[in-house]
């Protein structure tokens, strides 16, 4: 393949899902020139692999190489402390069974509040980080349990469980912020 | 029925993404209980309060042209920014018809502007999907031209562009703002553009050409000749561009 053929082909297929690898390092780094590094590293490696891209769908390749940068980044940077530990098979979600019991729906009122896309934001945040993937390939890129089942190497039964229990995080931690 | 296998599948259930038998007992389980009711209204509003809250970070200006000067040595470079040698003729007949459209700008609202793209990327997705891509399926624009104008009250302009490299495909109805448009079908390498075509409403305001991304798709809107031109297809924005020069040349 040349070069002209390369860079028509990563015009085509990668190009136009920028701003969706932007958003996902952007929320996997939780910061803006750490997102920029991470999606121009995976833009480099995305280019260097174009000839073994046979598929149709860009984004799901470019989401996914953005992944591995971010964590091979993660590494490299050593900053793996900083990220909440999190021993995903021991969590015990038993506490939070009882949410859906309450009387009144906090969620409810929060959707009515003036802040609440700051509080939305900050709880995504707090997400430990395999959890957050998950929540924003679901939410804000809108993608299927099997796209993200193949864009973070997990099993399609992984994601559903990452999901039901990343909600139930998200509601927690949007009900702490309310009562604070 | 265990509770919290309920509350562990609920998500999953609004997201439609269990299996059917899966998701008959959540549906069973709902109907007899009070509290997953509660928490299945619950993870309902905690969804639509990420869709319509948590922030999407649209990549800064410029990333695009920086990785562009990294990924392709600078001697190589060169040959992006002359797409428009590639139709030496149509591109000064695009660039005048560019510039004469946009002279009367006025921008619509950019919200309805949002939900008409929306519905010609929905469009342009059933047809792909359903493989039903034209009505009338020929390469031929005086056959196409007379089938969709004697189906509508107005004639939209056709022409084949396989000169150009975008040949016709055909022509098909489709139902848009409540009212039948013609959709013009071109092809470029593998993949498929759809082009909407409707005539202005009295008193429309002028619009600029402008693009739209989503979701992978990438739409194109400019007005010519008294016509709302709405082109979409899953090429990337410059290829979209070629493609509506290319129009415009061949009118």
């Amino acid at each position: 393949m040349d070069d002209q053929t390369r860079i028509s082909r990563f015009e085509r297929f990668f190009v136009p899902h920028l701003d969706a690898a932007y958003n996902f390092a952007r929320w996997l780094t939780r910061d803006e020139r750490n997102a920029e590094d991470v999606v121009q590293e995976a833009s480099l490696r995305a280019f260097k692999f174009i000839d073994s891209f046979h598929g149709d769908d860009g984004r799901a390749w470019l989401l996914g190489i953005v992944r591995n940068t971010y964590y091979t980044w993660l590494k490299r940077n050593k900053v793996a402390m900083l990220a909440v530990p999190f021993d995903e098979e021991s969590f015990d979600s038993g506490e939070l069974e009882a949410s859906g019991d309450r009387c009144a729906s906090p969620i409810d009122q929060l959707l009515q509040e003036k802040d609440a896309k700051r509080l939305v934001d900050a709880a995504l945040e707090r997400l430990p980080e395999e959890f957050r993937e998950a929540v924003v390939l679901r939410e804000l890129e809108g993608l299927s349990y099997k796209e993200i089942a193949a864009i973070a190497g997990i099993p399609l039964g992984t994601v559903m469980s990452r999901l039901a229990r990343a909600r139930k995080l998200l509601l927690q931690y949007l009900r702490q912020a309310q009562e604070s | 029925m265990d509770c919290s296998d309920i509350r562990n599948r609920l998500y999953a259930y609004l997201d439609q993404e269990l299996e059917l038998p899966s998701a008959m007992e959540v549906d069973r389980h709902l109907a007899s209980c009070e509290d997953c009711k509660r928490a299945y209204a619950e993870q309902t509003a905690l969804r639509s309060a990420l869709r319509s809250h948590a922030t999407y970070h649209n990549a800064p200006s410029g990333l695009a042209q920086r990785i562009r000067a990294r990924v392709a040595p600078k001697d190589e470079r060169k040959p992006w920014f002359r797409w428009h040698q590639w139709f030496p003729m149509g591109a000064a007949v695009a660039a005048t018809a560019l510039l004469s459209w946009t002279a009367a700008i006025q921008y619509a609202s950019v919200g309805e502007e949002e939900l008409t793209g929306e519905r010609v990327i929905a469009g342009h997705a059933r047809s792909v999907l359903t493989g039903h891509l034209a009505d009338v399926a020929s390469s031929d624009q005086h056959s196409v031209k007379p089938w969709l104008s004697s189906r509508l009250d107005y004639s939209p302009p056709v022409t084949d562009l396989t000169g150009a490299g975008f040949p016709l495909v055909g022509g098909r109805l489709d139902y848009l703002d409540q009212r039948p448009v013609a959709v013009l079908v071109y092809r470029h390498r593998e993949h498929m553009i759809n082009l909407f075509v409707w005539p202005l409403q009295e008193g429309a305001r002028a619009q600029a050409v402008h693009s739209l991304a989503k979701r992978g798709f990438n739409v194109l809107h400019w007005q010519d000749g008294g016509m709302a031109f709405w082109a979409v297809s899953d090429l990337n924005a410059a290829e979209m561009r070629d493609f509506a020069a290319a129009y415009a040349a061949a009118k």
